[in-house]
């Protein structure tokens, strides 16, 4: 037993040689087993980044001839895991201005990936047959008056907003404070807990009050109107503890690991031409999320109707 | 402590004063009239005051950046843990490569001819079956990631756990100094452990396998040194005086007598390092811990079960196995030559099924041969949450009920705690830990909670807290009354032993969707994925101990005149007390464990701060709460710390 720890040591010790060892480039274990040419694809939890996701490895697949690894990781995550090259792209990201200095331009271990052709938009959102009985609910001034509609077992004495991940990028709590509304943030901790109950309100056209985001195949099965805040303005959102205005529109950008970028041939050049639009990110989502259709047959779906879009992206 | 003077009781001390619970809290009530005016004057009652709390987020938030500018320069990444991940990344896609070039037809007929020589025919058909299973489901390749995750996370745990095992086995003044921290170790929940390896290795598989060896190497530390100290006195001495030196002594002797422990501890370390591999999804590791991970992002249930049962099967399989050698090897050692001919024909057929299959063409699982789980799967989970959310005529649907137990026990419980003053919580703790162990256990207990105070989350520790004895109460009132029933009848319990296996196993992510189905988002689902989790413990402990009642004490009772009933309540329940308190103790540890994932279905609190840590990126809000994750679980632990330990963790 312990002959073969020593030796099994031993060699450990030879195969990672004595230098430096720079864990910051280095691949997932599970990468380009059997000489196959792979590309590990960062997912994040919602599901129009699985749909970029499954296009783009269904196409890898059986276009170009990659074995496709996903990883699922929560944005800011993803962007430390893509510079160490744990992950080869980020294909939807929703803005993150410090990790974008720090990786991009101060340490040049991941590229800009060009623009992905979706727009994003984060806001709250009420049903839209809440909107029908209360016209006026639609802007966040009557907000107030239509709390007690809001209050839940979980939000005390106030309305409740419902919040999702902790991983998304949100302005609530300080939104809240300083709209001075008489709402309580509830996170219900994943998107996948928020959806469940967004559609468990809807089966009862119970009135609900919650944070959501613009692409989102929810809005076919659920459909919401947004609650107008104060328009969003350059720079209004600088201070996150003074923000009193609407989120911005995000142009949804891809990123790739800065080496993968210059040396992943075929990939790294389909990745980058890879740009759809918000129906067509939709149209695989919906296949996925509601018609329960594996994230690959969907991929094969929406490719077989739409070969002279997917068709420009290859190199 | 057992020569020093019992401390008879006098004479002069009035009878009340004799028991010494009694005694204990006099005591602590004497302390208390003592130091509460004075914590009162210095720094009022009410909430914990600022004044006792150190803000750790600048010094965190610093080291976070530090980190991550300095992990491609500086020698400490560069020399030291730069090799261990490589090391570790090697390692894992040696085994993975050597998983897929035996093919699934190879990898099966290995495992079959293992789990054969190991524990007999009945096992290696089960094994076969759940590796085919595996294929099936369509999980084949996500299987053989979490395998050789877990094979290099294991084969590490061992040498560790070995490793510190020995050092406390023959060195009791290291034994001293390990044991309370091995005994920590073990009740901690899991994802407390993942952000200090993710400050440090990022995002991936090394912080995958290294957050899995910490979490399972214990057991096995814990029961080498207890082989080695319980090894017989007589055979050592004769050893002795045959003149071996020590290390024959220990190589010859102490660790083959060990071997019963060395093998439930391997057994405990596989069981862990799985749990801990599937939890390790969210920080990377892959594997089909991340394909539940993913499904349970789409809601769906169904694909997350395809995933999901893998990983039960691989569980239940890896434990009956390894727990069916530990028990053959006393009995097999020494069959000779049949023996290692049988060994010879296993390996034989099974490197000649692995070349079959190469030769086949199909290393592969091949597609056409899987089996779509997911969509009556998600029918049935429809159809549930259809009918039962609400609206059900007289009893209510699940979210009434969700609604008004979250209104009329987690709030009264949440407020009251956090209404009384923070040295009137720290009392109540000391008050229920010192009576039912020693004043050590409650010091610990009360230093523990007060921790959470300092580091500045008292209240979402307390909000924690409340949910966990709200969770804990339920399961011990639903796990009790079962594990009577399981007890009393055998054919209930023989159904039951299948369903316990089966939920103790599940990966605790899987029942999170379910619950929010049922019960919407915020604590209730919470503290209902909690209760599910540590239910089947909580059932197989109150029934063993039920069970392992001394039948003659039963039957004097029965000769008496003694009602079922009366039986039980005045016989077994009190004779099984180690055992109903292990169960609480279990209970607590698991409940607490889950009630910290509940951060993902809208639990809040300090599970809520631990997931957003991870998610966010932001190491000091996440280090904080995993800390006080810690300390509550140390807490939880003291207070109902049982007399003596059970070596198995949840099982």
């Amino acid at each position: 037993m312990r002959l073969r720890t020593t030796a099994v040591a031993g060699t450990l010790l030879l195969l990672t040689g004595c230098g430096a060892a720079d864990m910051t480039r280095q691949a997932s274990p599970f990468a380009h087993a059997r000489g196959a040419r792979t590309v590990t694809l960062s997912v994040q939890s919602w599901v129009g980044a699985q749909a970029n996701v499954a296009v783009a490895q269904y196409l890898l697949e059986h276009e170009l001839g990659y074995r496709v690894d996903t990883v699922q990781i929560d944005e800011v995550p993803a962007w430390d895991a893509l510079s160490q090259g744990r992950v080869d792209a980020i294909l939807e990201d929703w803005g993150h201005p410090d990790q974008e200095k720090r990786y991009v331009d101060d340490k040049k271990t991941i590229a800009r990936g060009g623009a992905l052709g979706v727009t994003g938009h984060i806001g709250w959102y009420v049903p839209t047959y809440l909107v029908k009985q209360h016209p006026d609910i639609t802007d966040w001034k009557n907000l107030n008056a239509y709390a007690s509609l809001f209050r839940t077992a979980e939000s005390g004495g106030k309305g409740q907003l419902m919040d999702g991940s902790p991983s998304y990028v949100t302005n609530d709590k300080a939104l809240v404070d300083n709209l001075k509304l008489d709402y309580q943030v509830v996170f219900a901790g994943s998107e996948a807990a928020q959806i469940t109950q967004i559609r468990q309100f809807a089966k009862e056209k119970k009135p609900f009050l919650t944070y959501w985001y613009a692409p989102q195949w929810l809005f076919e099965k659920v459909p919401m109107t947004e609650v107008k805040l104060p328009a969003h303005k350059e720079g209004c959102d600088a201070d996150p503890a003074k923000v009193a205005c609407a989120y911005p529109r995000t142009p949804l950008q891809k990123y790739l690991n800065a080496d993968f970028s210059k040396q992943g041939g075929e990939a790294a050049a389909f990745l980058k031409k890879f740009a759809w639009t918000t129906e067509d990110q939709n149209e695989v989502s919906l296949m996925i999320a509601d018609q329960k259709l594996t994230p690959q047959e969907a991929a094969k779906k929406w490719a077989d109707g739409h070969a002279s879009t997917w068709k420009a992206w290859l190199p | 402590m057992a020569t020093a003077t019992a401390p008879t009781p006098r004479a002069a001390l009035p009878g009340v004063l004799r028991h010494p619970v009694a005694r204990k809290l006099l005591l602590l009530a004497a302390a208390a009239a003592v130091l509460v005016p004075l914590a009162d004057a210095h720094w009022s009652s009410g909430t914990w005051p600022k004044a006792l709390t150190v803000d750790l987020t600048g010094p965190l938030t610093r080291t976070g950046d530090w980190i991550i500018d300095h992990r491609d320069s500086h020698p400490l990444f560069l020399h030291f843990l730069g090799h261990i991940s490589n090391a570790v990344v090697f390692c894992v896609r040696a085994v993975y490569l050597l998983l897929l070039a035996a093919g699934w037809a190879g990898v099966t007929a290995a495992a079959t001819a293992l789990a054969w020589r190991a524990a007999g025919k009945r096992l290696a058909l089960g094994t076969a079956a759940a590796f085919l299973a595996c294929g099936a489901l369509g999980m084949w390749v996500p299987t053989m990631q979490t395998l050789a995750l877990m094979a290099v996370a294991v084969l590490a745990s061992v040498a560790v756990g070995v490793v510190l095992g020995l050092a406390a086995g023959l060195s009791a003044r290291l034994d001293r100094v390990l044991r309370p921290v091995l005994d920590t170790m073990q009740v901690l929940p899991a994802f407390a452990y993942l952000l200090p390896v993710v400050l440090v290795f990022g995002i991936g598989v090394p912080a995958a396998v290294l957050a899995t060896v910490v979490y399972a190497a214990p057991p096995m530390a814990r029961l080498t040194a207890l082989g080695l100290r319980g090894a017989d006195k007589e055979v050592l001495e004769a050893v002795d005086s045959l003149g071996a030196t020590a290390r024959q002594r220990l190589l010859t002797a102490r660790i083959p007598l060990a071997r019963r422990e060395l093998l439930l501890g391997l057994n405990q370390t596989i069981m862990m390092a799985l749990s801990m591999a599937v939890i390790a999804s969210v920080i990377g590791a892959g594997g089909l811990g991340d394909r539940v991970y993913q499904a349970l992002a789409s809601v769906d249930v169904g694909a997350a079960l395809a995933a999901g049962i893998p990983i039960v099967l691989l569980a239940v399989v890896l434990d009956r196995v390894t727990a069916a050698a530990g028990d053959t090897t006393g009995r097999t050692t020494g069959t000779g030559r049949g023996h290692r001919a049988y060994t010879a024909y296993a390996v034989g057929a099974a490197v000649a099924v692995a070349v079959a299959g190469r030769l086949a063409g199909r290393p592969d699982w091949p597609g056409s041969w899987t089996v779509a789980v997911a969509a009556p799967v998600n029918d049935a989970v429809g159809w549930m949450t259809g009918h039962l959310y609400s609206g059900v005529p007289v009893i209510g649907g699940t979210a009434d009920w969700a609604g008004r137990f979250t209104t009329w026990v987690l709030d009264p419980l949440r407020d009251g705690l956090q209404g009384l003053p923070w040295w009137a919580v720290l009392l109540l703790v000391a008050a229920v830990a010192w009576p039912i162990g020693t004043w050590r256990t409650a010091l610990t207990a009360v230093l523990a909670l007060a921790a959470t105070g300092v580091l500045g989350v008292w209240e979402p520790s307390l909000d924690t807290l409340s949910q966990v004895l709200a969770a804990v109460a339920v399961t011990l009132v639903l796990g009790f009354a079962t594990g009577v029933a399981a007890a009393r009848g055998d054919r209930f319990e023989r159904l039951l032993r299948p369903v316990l296996d089966v939920f103790q196993t599940m990966p605790q992510f899987v029942y999170l969707i379910p619950v929010v189905a049922l019960f919407g988002v915020g604590r209730a689902p919470a503290v209902a994925a909690a209760v599910v989790y540590a239910l089947p413990a909580v059932v197989r402990i109150t029934a063993q101990g039920l069970r392992q009642v001394d039948p003659a004490a039963l039957e004097s009772a029965r000769s008496l005149g003694a009602t079922p009933a009366q039986q039980l309540r005045q016989v077994q329940l009190p004779l099984a007390r180690p055992a109903l308190l292990l169960a609480v103790n279990q209970g607590v540890v698991l409940v607490l464990a889950v009630v910290v994932i509940g951060g993902l279905v809208g639990g809040g609190a300090l599970g809520y701060d631990a997931v957003f840590g991870l998610a966010q990126g932001d190491l000091a809000t996440g280090l904080v709460a995993g800390a006080a994750i810690v300390c509550l679980g140390l807490m939880l632990d003291r207070v109902t710390q049982p007399t003596e330990r059970r070596t198995k963790k949840g099982a």
